[in-house]
């Protein structure tokens, strides 16, 4: 998001590139390893997919995207947020309403 | 907010941000439009992992994912989009410092690597299809091609534009329009890796455990 606020020079840099793919790989390897080897509970399992999954949409952000909360950037950001929260409603609701529609149907119980 | 007053806070954060870097200007309007495009194409994937989400579990009988997915296959799909990601940004870096042979290589390496990944997705839904795993074989599979060949096709119509930015760059070169053009690709490639490592996590582990 650097080339918003500052046509033709991004705020990156080699470096943060490199330590932006590294944190990826490794926050794709770790619960790769976890679901190949089958560590630990289902549960705990999921749990961890789903960590990693949102510190590696952080990592995308802040070190390929550079995304912050500086005054410059503050409305890619803010709408950013916005667009979040409608997709955690959509995403929610449904399975929330779903879930719901099957127990009264009475499937799959 | 009235739109002139939501003209009169833009002039004045250009005001602030022009004290920081002076050449603030339509190119960022451009961009910021398109962000506002990648973040309805969130909407559109949110909808489709939702109904994925809801149909988890409704195989009608049919052939489950278990048995098909292969880990391995994927995490080379996965490795093959972080990569082209990276490289993209140091083709984006060496747009900034207008070095035009290193721009065209980084950006014929993250095309290659875009590629593979295309061509690694049709091979698995070949794959699949030839086991009995098709569009219509249940509801949980329509959810499936939906929602990974959504991307799919995303990634498709990427590699289409990268084509046609290396016309772009032949015949202008590093012009203001093309810097914009390619800074909107940008955004557009790392948003389609957020969306796989989405895909990635929720669709193949999720659906193997």
């Amino acid at each position: 998001m650097s080339q918003l606020s500052e046509q033709g020079q991004a705020h990156g840099s080699a470096k943060e590139y490199i330590n932006g793919l590294i944190y990826s790989l490794l926050l794709t390897a770790i619960p790769f390893f976890l679901v190949m080897a089958e560590i630990g509970s289902t549960q705990f399992i999921v749990a961890a997919i789903m960590i990693c999954a949102a510190a590696q949409i952080l990592v995308q952000l802040v070190f390929f995207l550079h995304m912050n909360t500086s005054s410059a950037q503050i409305w890619n950001t803010s709408s950013a947020v916005f667009v979040v929260l409608i997709v955690a409603i959509i995403l929610l609701g449904s399975l929330w309403i779903m879930e719901h529609l099957n127990h009264n149907m009475l499937m799959g119980h | 907010m009235s739109s002139i007053e939501t003209a009169k806070l833009n002039e004045s954060m250009e005001m602030v941000d022009d004290q920081h870097a002076d050449h603030h200007d339509a190119g960022g309007d451009t961009l910021f439009g398109f962000w506002i495009y990648i973040l309805s194409d969130c909407l559109l994937f949110g909808t489709l992992f939702a109904t994925y989400a809801v149909f988890s579990n409704s195989f009608a009988g049919g052939i489950e994912p278990k048995a098909l997915f292969s880990l391995p296959f994927v995490l080379a799909e996965t490795a093959l989009l972080l990569f082209s990601s990276f490289t993209f940004a140091i083709a984006m870096l060496k747009a900034n410092s207008e070095q035009m042979p290193e721009m065209k290589r980084w950006l014929g390496i993250t095309f290659l690597l875009g590629l593979s990944f295309l061509v690694m997705e049709l091979y698995e839904f070949y794959h699949f299809s030839h086991e009995g795993a098709t569009f219509d074989s249940s509801a949980y599979w329509s959810a499936f091609y939906s929602l990974v060949a959504t991307h799919g096709l995303h990634v498709f119509a990427g590699l289409l534009w990268m084509i046609i930015l290396f016309f772009h760059f032949k015949r202008d070169g590093f012009s203001k329009d093309n810097k914009v053009r390619l800074a909107c690709l940008s955004l557009f490639w790392h948003f389609l890796d957020i969306i796989w490592i989405c895909v990635f996590s929720v669709v193949y582990l999720m659906g193997v455990l």
